[in-house]
């Protein structure tokens, strides 16, 4: 979220409130839940850290409201640095996995079950995902997001197929034992 | 409707083929109810026995063992013909391919089981034109359907489903030959229908789909292994539930 405050305070100067605005519109149903308070926290966070300035109109208080920031060349420097790498999340399978060898090995629950229990949640998930794409209008970019968070958990739930499939015959193969 | 208020209710069904070694439980005593209103998907990989499954709801199989009920009357013991008067008029059935009748236009498609349940050429040709609006084909009512695309044809497919009003409606695989545009054009169809009350079993390997629907069973070989109520089941918000960090 820093680095998208940054990058759009690039073209130019601007309030805290209208970030807001811009970051609400680019998320779509996603940045419903979003509040003033965030932003403005992580602007204060940016000025300390030096890649944010801000001054404040004359004659009104002293307010984070009331003040227009912009970019710092040292701001500047590290949104041409975003702009420019290739980094992408990483998925955390292997929690979930080791979670499974565990509850396996040491016979603590089985894995079969663990792996059910959380393709329902994540059915649950994806529901509430594809509901908000149907609700989006066609060709609306944000509903791209909710597009790319759909598709995620579609290949979550194929992973999570995959692994009740091995798991269910490591278990039968160990009572067979 | 019976006493539990299920439009379709399924006790102990069975569908076997072959004999002896060779003996394949297709579908293996399965219990079901589908209240009216519900959109229930149904999943599971290739043969475990979904479509199958679909098959015997709609009375185009026969069961092997067990019941069928649909709208609170047995179907699976129903003459050939009187179960044929009732696949026409109470059940809306939409496939993968389509089905269309090649011959005909769009609007021809849908007036033709409106014709078949014995209703008036005007009757038919009324309510096709308020099914193709529904369906977003006004304009497309006398295309034949190689005119159309995928997603056309198989909106069509919905319409004429819909044609007699069905008290269920059956789908197998409906969005298996469409791209991700007219899947969603289709699954708004559907969220459409289930909004007016239509009751709707979906069979899908497509967990997009399947998500949509308010209840989703697991099929494994002929069987059901896990039944998950979707709707009204939301933890949070959206922005909370994919971990906007700030």
């Amino acid at each position: 979220m820093q680095d998208a405050v940054l990058a759009m305070l690039a073209k130019e100067p601007s309030h805290g409130y209208l970030l807001r605005e811009r970051l609400r519109r680019a998320l779509g149903p996603l940045g419903e839940s979003m509040n003033a308070g965030q932003v403005y926290v992580t602007l204060t966070r940016l000025e300390k850290a030096g890649l944010v300035a801000s001054e404040h109109a004359e004659g009104l208080p002293d307010r984070p409201d009331r003040k227009v920031y912009a970019l710092t060349p040292a701001g500047q420097r590290r949104v041409a640095a975003w702009l420019s790498e290739v980094s992408w999340p990483k998925p955390n399978l292997a929690e979930f996995h080791l979670k499974l060898a565990a509850a396996a090995a040491g016979r603590l629950a089985d894995p079969v079950e663990l792996v059910d229990a959380q393709r329902r949640e994540l059915m649950r998930r994806l529901g509430e995902a594809q509901r908000a794409v149907l609700a989006e209008p066609d060709g609306s970019t944000a509903g791209l997001l909710l597009e790319g968070i759909a598709l995620r958990l579609q290949a979550d739930l194929r992973w999570l197929e995959a692994c009740e499939r091995v798991w269910s015959k490591v278990v039968d193969e160990s009572e067979d034992a | 409707m019976n006493e539990f208020g299920a439009v379709l209710q399924a006790r102990g069904l069975a569908k076997e083929h072959g004999q002896g070694q060779g003996l394949v439980r297709a579908v293996d005593e399965v219990d079901l109810d589908v209240p009216a209103g519900q959109m229930l998907a149904v999943t599971g990989p290739s043969g475990c026995g979904k479509s199958t499954l679909l098959h015997l709801l709609g009375g185009l199989e026969r069961p092997s063992r067990g019941e069928v009920r649909l709208a609170g009357r047995r179907i699976d013991a129903l003459s050939e013909r009187a179960l044929a008067r009732l696949r026409r008029r109470s059940v809306g059935f939409v496939f993968q391919a389509f089905h269309l009748v090649e011959e005909l236009s769009a609007r021809e498609n849908v007036e033709l089981p409106v014709l078949l349940a014995g209703r008036s050429p005007r009757a038919a040709k009324k309510r096709a034109a308020m099914l193709l609006e529904r369906v977003g084909l006004a304009d497309r009512a006398r295309h034949l359907p190689w005119e159309l695309s995928g997603g056309q044809r198989q909106r069509v497919a919905i319409a004429r489903a819909m044609a007699n009003e069905p008290a269920v409606l059956l789908a197998d695989e409906p969005t298996g030959n469409l791209d991700t545009a007219a899947t969603l054009d289709v699954l708004r169809l559907f969220e459409g229908l289930r909004a007016a009350g239509q009751t709707l079993v979906i069979v899908t390997h497509d967990e997009r789909v399947a998500a949509t629907a308010d209840r989703v069973v697991s099929m494994r070989d002929g069987a059901f292994v896990d039944d998950t109520r979707l709707a009204g089941h939301a933890t949070g918000g959206l922005g909370e539930m994919f971990g906007l960090e700030y």
